[in-house]
């Protein structure tokens, strides 16, 4: 691996499960090198000493290993042919197709100035109701889904990119498991959409600090796409507790003093630097955009730990599934779930009841919770309550369930029926005007 | 100048081995090619000076040279800073090319070339000290005022002055001699340290003036003063940017400045975006014409995250020795609290409580400090209110940052998660949010002049009647509606009378948005008067229907425009409805 003119180091000083040091001259911070061949990153300089993050963990790495610096940052060779293939957290083609060919991009780059942005205003369109009716994606939004580890989240995921409206998909897949994998490579080869998707893949099987790099090598992906061909792009993260836990590690293995819940200090600004690159650009800057949908798995519902408190301050809403036991099936929570840029295009670039109807059904759905506990109780449920139950099970079935796929419009239509069928116009609490124009008679 | 060489490099920490004398929180430049990477000294030893980058530092090496510039971080000073958007060092975001921010590229932060009008205030002969008024010109219709250095130290006499006319920032506006007869120019610019608070005024009084905010949980429950400091910390989703974005577009300031400090990058660009569009509610004209925006979002360098808090501060305190009145916001101090934790982590410093650093509440206490109500030294005053949010982790209010701004913030506004659920908007909890302005004498005074004698019992008044039916909304819930007495049912709906007509109010609408002082005190009186009533019910079922219509004729009041037609209609409908149930006494 190394050329003529590169230094050769052959004694190292140190190791550590994560990191390996070495005196050295000349070395750059953030730069590249191997150590017998495993890929690392210098993290600290002191004088000749350098401390190196070897990403595939130090096992077998021996007090003489070759260690050469390559000169360079974490980088990624972009292009179109990126299209269509999987790599791994490296950039390295894991789907036996040939490298890519292409400008070579540092990743982690800079940040966008804000003046430069433009605010987000175009819908993504899942065909998920709990996402499109009651929280509207718009385009370089980000938002996580904050999951529990047993649900369906990275099948939820994998619909969203087969539905959503977007040029290119990119996956970054942190602790994938081999399984979910295979299964996301299924799922895009069966539904033909291959061509218009990325994936970085860091699965169980492969060491745990690589997946530090995947975000990076995943948003270079996406601002080539953005950037250089205006496309809208989608970009999938799952999951992101399992990189914020990298991260703990290697500060661990660096001697860092923990702060809460034993994450590094710099949590919420390692966070906000891969979050912040969803973003909308101007005209003037092309108009593409980078959206980000990303898992934090929850550990026993807690939002309190310090990685979803991180996450919630700093993506604009969250999305949590549940599963309705009335139907049988996993919706997306319309109660604890929010988009924070919903009003940006709900009720203009959809139908115009669309905001009213969303919140009424919400609010009926709220009663039939109230009703349910009633009845837990042993309290007598009044007619009211009953209708609210019945329309709560309808809609749950006919719209919430992930598995309902149609558009926004339908949706609404689909809403007024059911409004029809449980309710007096009254009883819904929305305006005349809007009652009487769409009101199923 | 002294000069050093790169010794070591951890994250944007850096180690310089220097040649010569170095001060503590000296600004330096790290050479990296054809860039230059700002710095600034955080700590010395031995022959080692540590800085923190305020970029990335990416492939810098050992041996890179740094020139250090013999001052700490400085703001340039001078007419042209209204409307602008600038980082937290101060660099003007609009003049930077490119779409992507790039390492190094600084720029200056007024315009050289604009010509402002200027109007000489002192003459030939006149006496003066730092931030004594030279001149004024006009500043997007604020008289910005054209003083005499902060940095001048003593009494000098004014040599000449230009005459009335235009001028660029750089010329020379007036020639002021010493005690010692040495000349000094003076320009419509000067620079001043941003950790070092101004004190060119005479006195710092207590605040005692009310600064109007037109939302009534802060102006009617808690009120603010001018000059005064307060705090908003909340759980993220309960609606502090919309609260916080209320009170910059409304609060009775002439400048306000908002440093968006490590927040998300769409808030700020919806500042950018609504900002320009906006009507400024007092004066009739756009909202961006009196503001200044500080963005250093979360995804830009940590430690201009820290320095763009202070940045915002000094242009803060430059408005207020012109006799303006100045609203800063910060959101969050949170985050500037986590960048000082990540360079005292770097750093290897003994850890506080969650890893920040131990003096961080004497740090959080002295920026506060630096608000404040001013006699300046020609008996005029300005003032400096500031409002910070706090992002407390988890939700939790006994960390770190939130008690250290406990300490010294005179108001708290507690959002709260059960309000924000329940969607009562602003979700300010009224029981535990508090201002001490209230117990202030010079306050009680001056409401009393303002308004009248009446009005802070009544206030009080009101938070009883709140805790009450809090009190009694807990009895209800274990005992069943039927297991406590009507009257009680009374009790706790007139305290929601209160809440849904004077704490609850809607920022989306267009008119009950903003609620004046004049209309805050007509609302209140009413919904007092409608509390010290005694009513006559038969059962619970009745009083909840019955105030349930209370609420609705009053809310509908709040939407129609003040004394209007329809308002007035409300108000007989209302009167109505009160006389079929209230006792008279």
């Amino acid at each position: 691996m190394a050329k003529a003119f590169q230094k050769i180091y052959t004694q190292i000083t140190a190791i550590t499960k994560a990191t390996c040091s070495l005196k050295a001259t000349g070395v750059g911070n953030d730069e590249l090198a191997t150590v017998n061949g495993k890929l690392a990153q210098v993290v600290k300089i002191i004088g000749d000493d350098v401390t190196l993050q070897v990403f595939q963990g130090t096992e077998g790495i021996p007090t003489n290993a070759e260690v050469v610096f390559l000169g360079k940052a974490p980088s990624l060779k972009v292009s179109d042919q990126l299209a269509g293939r999987f790599f791994n957290a490296y950039g390295e083609p894991i789907d036996g197709g040939p490298a890519v060919e292409g400008e070579e991009v540092e990743i982690g780059g800079p940040s966008v100035n804000p003046v430069r942005r433009k605010q987000p205003y175009q819908l993504i369109a899942t065909g998920i109701a709990g996402i499109d009716l009651n929280n509207t994606l718009v385009s370089g939004q980000k938002i996580p889904f904050f999951a529990d580890p047993d649900q369906p989240y990275n099948q939820v995921m994998a619909n969203v990119a087969l539905r959503a409206e977007a040029d290119k998909i990119i996956l970054g897949a942190m602790g994938m498991t081999n399984d979910d994998y295979l299964y996301f490579r299924n799922v895009f080869s069966n539904a033909g959409v291959l061509d218009r998707i990325v994936s970085f893949v860091n699965t169980t099987e492969n060491p745990a600090v690589e997946r530090l790099l995947v975000p990076d090598m995943a948003l270079a992906a996406a601002e080539y796409f953005a950037v250089k061909k205006q496309q809208k792009v989608l970009v999938l993260l799952t999951d992101m507790t399992l990189y914020a836990d990298a991260l703990a590690i290697v500060s661990n293995r660096m001697d860092q003093i923990p702060s809460k819940d034993s994450m590094p200090g710099s949590l919420y600004s390692d966070l906000a630097k891969i979050y912040e690159k969803a973003v909308q650009f101007p005209e003037e800057a092309g108009g593409g955009s980078i959206t980000i949908i990303a898992v934090t798995t929850l550990s026993g519902g807690d939002i309190t730990h310090a990685i979803p408190d991180n996450t919630g301050y700093i993506t604009e809403g969250q999305l949590y599934l549940r599963r309705d036991s009335d139907i049988g099936k996993v919706i997306v929570d319309p109660f604890r779930s929010l988009s924070r840029l919903k009003q940006l295009v709900a009720g203009k670039q959809t139908r115009e009841d669309h905001p009213q109807v969303m919140n009424a059904a919400v609010r009926l759905y709220a009663d039939a919770a109230n009703a349910k506990t009633k009845l837990e109780n042993g309290f007598d449920l009044t007619d009211y309550d009953k209708r609210c139950l019945d329309f709560a099970k309808d809609y749950s079935d006919k719209i919430l369930a992930i598995d309902v796929n149609i558009n926004t419009t339908e949706m609404l239509d689909i809403a007024w029926e059911l409004f029809a069928k449980h309710f007096k116009a009254e009883e819904v609490n929305i305006k005349q005007a809007l009652v009487d124009k769409y009101w199923k008679k | 100048m002294t000069t050093g060489k790169v010794k070591g490099i951890i994250a944007n920490l850096v180690t310089v081995e220097v040649d010569g004398p170095v001060s503590q929180n000296e600004i330096c430049y790290i050479r990296l090619g054809e860039t230059r990477l700002m710095a600034e000294v955080i700590k010395f030893a031995g022959q080692n000076a540590y800085v923190q980058v305020f970029e990335s530092t990416r492939g810098l090496k050992v041996g890179n040279d740094v020139e250090f510039t013999g001052h700490m971080l400085e703001v340039t000073l001078g007419p042209g800073l209204l409307s602008r958007n600038y980082d937290g060092l101060q660099n003007d975001l609009d003049k930077l090319t490119g779409v992507f921010l790039q390492r190094g590229e600084y720029n200056f932060p007024l315009d050289k070339e604009k010509k402002w009008k200027f109007t000489p205030l002192a003459k030939v002969g006149d006496k003066v000290e730092a931030a004594s008024w030279l001149g004024e010109v006009d500043e997007n219709h604020q008289p910005h005022k054209i003083m005499v250095p902060f940095t001048f130290e003593g009494t000098y006499t004014v040599k000449s002055i230009a005459a009335a006319g235009e001028y660029r920032i750089e010329d020379e506006m007036a020639v002021l001699t010493d005690s010692e007869g040495n000349d000094h120019k003076v320009t419509m610019i000067q620079k001043w340290p941003v950790k070092k608070a101004i004190t060119a005024y005479r006195e710092k009084p207590r605040p005692f003036r009310l600064l109007e905010t037109g939302v009534r949980t802060i102006d009617t429950a808690n009120p603010i003063c001018e000059g005064g400091t307060g705090f908003i910390p909340g759980p993220f989703g309960t609606g502090k940017t919309v609260l916080q974005h209320a009170i910059s577009k409304q609060a009775e300031a002439d400048i306000v400045i908002i440093a968006a400090c490590g927040e998300r990058a769409n808030e700020v660009v919806e500042t950018f975006t609504e900002f320009p569009e906006l009507v400024d509610p007092h004066t009739g004209r756009k909202l961006m014409e009196r503001t200044i925006i500080i963005a250093n979002t979360s995804n830009m360098p940590v430690a201009s995250r820290e320095a763009s808090v202070y940045t915002s501060m000094t242009i803060a305190e430059y408005y207020r020795s012109m006799g303006l009145r100045v609203m800063l916001m910060a959101d969050s101090t949170s985050r500037w609290a986590q960048a000082l934790r990540e360079m005292s982590n770097r750093m290897e410093e003994l850890p506080g409580q969650d890893a920040f650093p131990m003096d961080l509440s004497a740090i959080i206490g002295a920026f506060y400090a630096r608000a404040g109500y001013v006699y300046l030294n020609n008996g005029k005053t300005g003032s400096v209110t500031f409002l910070g949010t706090v992002s407390p982790a988890g939700g939790n209010l006994k960390e770190p940052v939130t008690e250290g701004t406990k300490k010294v913030a005179r108001c708290f506004y507690a959002l709260e998660q059960n309000r924000a659920d329940k969607k009562r908007y602003p979700a300010v909890n009224p029981i535990d949010s508090y201002s001490k302005y209230l117990d202030y004498p010079e306050f009680q005074e001056y409401i009393s002049k303002l308004i009248d004698d009446e009005w802070i019992p009544m206030v009080n008044d009101m938070k009883t009647y709140l805790q009450r039916g809090k009190e009694i909304q807990e009895q209800i819930n274990i005992l069943g509606d039927d297991g406590v007495p009507v009257n009680y049912h009374e009790e706790f709906w007139k305290s929601e009378v209160i809440d849904f007509v004077i704490l609850q109010q809607d920022a989306f609408d267009a008119i009950d948005a903003v609620c004046p002082l004049e209309r805050q005190q007509y609302m209140l009186r009413l919904v007092m008067n409608i509390c010290r009533h005694d009513y006559d019910f038969d059962s619970f079922l009745d009083v909840i229907d019955y105030f349930k219509r209370v609420i609705n004729l009053c809310k509908q009041m709040n939407y129609s425009e003040f004394h209007s037609q329809q308002f007035e209609d409300y108000q007989k409908k209302l009167n109505d409805l009160l006389a079929e149930k209230q006792i008279n006494a």
